[in-house]
């Protein structure tokens, strides 16, 4: 299994992924977890950068840490994998977004500056996806 | 069984203490405390103390040991008790289970926090770096999630932005009379509606401050505390419980489950409900916390909790006045040593000790610390010993 920390890069394609784990109750969480709700460790993954989502609610966060962008738009969105709904935050590309809007993720190599903060940078990955509005 | 009862409390001004350190505020609270028992520092069984972040934000380890030498209190044992903001709280549950197990007669738990003399963004930094790794790199903050869950909350349950505000304004108003406030001014609604952006909808005004201090409280069995004071509460009911790390993992990121689970267990501990309670000190670290823990403790709703303020219930003159001592959001925000205040703010009501902010003769009180943004929280409730 794949560090359940991090998003992943396909071994094939070499492209990034925005990887969501499957448990055996059918049930998918992002990030994953050594043993999911069902307590059972995950049998599979899904790429959640394959799907849109849509924005569940959202923020402009202009007091930010070292290292993080100013003004940070921020939202907490779902995706519909299969039916089952599979959440994330993530940053959004623009801060002109409401609730309920559909937005796809985005690989950005670095998210934030992993020197300027707290956390030690060898200790996470620092590229991830940020959500764009998908034009309707 | 004997109850667990809690026989002194102090509370150091918070604010910023410019030139004093985390050893001096512990201490000077330590000190106070025992001197409000008037009990000897060597009766001191067990010394907790209760911290987040004295490694990262002023390179002191070592704390509870160094407090110890302080108060002259070894060979008490000691350890460190970590629960982020909750960490008070946390304290208050270790020190209840030392006694009411037996293992200590006298146990002291002092929280204390030193801040301010780290920028807002460093400080920032050390408290968001409770978050999972895929959070922490999108450069959320709890502010941020504050920002977030107020958001979902005012769209879920059609609650005027308004009275987010009116929270604020309680709580300066509240703070006005807590002489070791960190703030001790009032604020008008429009100053709060017109302050800058933090986190949007939310604005300065909705957010607490940094903070330096620290607060203590002496615990033993109740057959004891009758031999030292007729001046003492009893801890009737104390639970803690966690939720997700991850936040967006909730299902409902306006409920925290911390808060339900936590006093469901105390209320059943205390044989008390929702209904008994008096007054309660909520951990209003952001104004919409106030909302959140109101409905979670079953005081309201879901999704009513914004009615109380508009209805002026938890004034401090309505049935269930909440933060009469200026919540976090204006007495300050010293993370280990909040969950330790808001006790100490419980006993002083209820002993009738809380001076211009004194509540008409109450026998039933409650806090609640949360730790991160919900994701670890404790429930007390504290009572008076005749309390029915």
């Amino acid at each position: 299994m794949t560090d359940q920390n991090d998003d992943t890069t396909d071994a094939e394609t070499g492209h990034p992924e925005m990887t969501a784990y499957r448990y055996p109750d059918g049930s998918v969480t992002y990030p994953g977890h050594p043993r999911g709700p069902d307590g059972e460790e995950p049998v599979g993954t899904v790429d959640l950068s394959e799907y849109t989502a849509e924005v569940v609610t959202w923020t402009t966060s202009t007091a930010t840490p070292p290292g993080v962008r100013q003004p940070n738009h921020l939202a907490i969105v779902e995706f519909d994998v299969d039916g089952r709904p599979v959440r994330a935050l993530g940053q959004l590309e623009t801060g002109d977004i409401d609730i309920g809007d559909a937005v796809e993720p985005v690989h950005v190599e670095e998210l934030r500056d992993p020197e300027a903060g707290i956390r030690e940078p060898e200790s996470q990955a620092w590229d991830g996806f940020r959500f764009r509005p998908v034009e309707e | 069984m004997d109850r667990v009862a809690i026989v002194g409390a102090s509370m150091t001004p918070f604010g910023d203490r410019e030139g004093e350190w985390l050893r001096d505020l512990l201490a000077e609270a330590g000190a106070e405390c025992l001197d409000d028992a008037g009990v000897d520092a060597d009766a001191v069984d067990h010394l907790y103390v209760s911290n987040m972040a004295s490694g990262e934000l002023e390179g002191q380890t070592g704390v509870p040991n160094m407090l110890a030498h302080d108060l002259a209190a070894q060979p008490a044992y000691t350890a460190r008790i970590d629960q982020t903001s909750s960490s008070g709280g946390a304290g208050i549950y270790a020190a209840w289970q030392s006694v009411a197990s037996g293992a200590s007669e006298t146990t002291l738990l002092v929280g204390g926090e030193k801040m301010t003399h780290k920028t807002t963004g460093e400080a920032t930094d050390v408290i968001a770096s409770l978050t999972h790794p895929v959070e922490y790199k999108h450069g959320v903050t709890l502010p941020s999630f504050a920002g977030l869950t107020a958001r979902l909350y005012l769209d879920s349950y059609g609650a005027p932005r308004e009275s987010l505000g009116k929270v604020a304004v309680k709580n300066h108003e509240n703070g006005v009379d807590n002489p070791k406030a960190q703030f001790r001014k009032e604020v008008d609604l429009d100053t709060v509606l017109e302050s800058p952006i933090v986190a949007d909808p939310l604005r300065l005004y909705d957010f607490c401050p940094i903070t330096d201090g620290s607060a203590a409280l002496l615990f033993c069995p109740e057959s004891v505390a009758r031999e030292i004071t007729d001046e003492y509460v009893v801890v009737s009911g104390v639970a803690g419980a966690t939720d997700t790390h991850v936040v967006h993992e909730r299902a409902d990121p306006t409920t925290m489950r911390g808060v339900v689970e936590s006093s469901e267990q105390a209320y059943e501990m205390a044989d008390r409900a929702p209904e008994d309670v008096d007054f309660a000190e909520l951990h209003d670290m952001f104004t919409i916390l106030e909302f959140l823990q109101f409905e979670d403790l079953g005081f309201a709703e879901k999704g009513e909790g914004w009615k109380a303020i508009e209805e002026g219930r938890t004034e401090r003159d309505g049935d269930l006045p909440i933060n009469t001592s200026g919540g976090l959001k204006s007495k300050g925000h010293p993370l280990g040593a909040s969950g330790v205040a808001q006790a100490v703010e419980v006993y002083e009501q209820l002993l009738g000790e809380a001076g211009d902010r004194q509540l008409d003769e109450p026998e039933v009180g409650l806090a609640c610390n949360v730790g991160g943004f919900g994701n670890c929280v404790t429930t007390t409730i504290l009572e008076t010993p005749e309390a029915e």
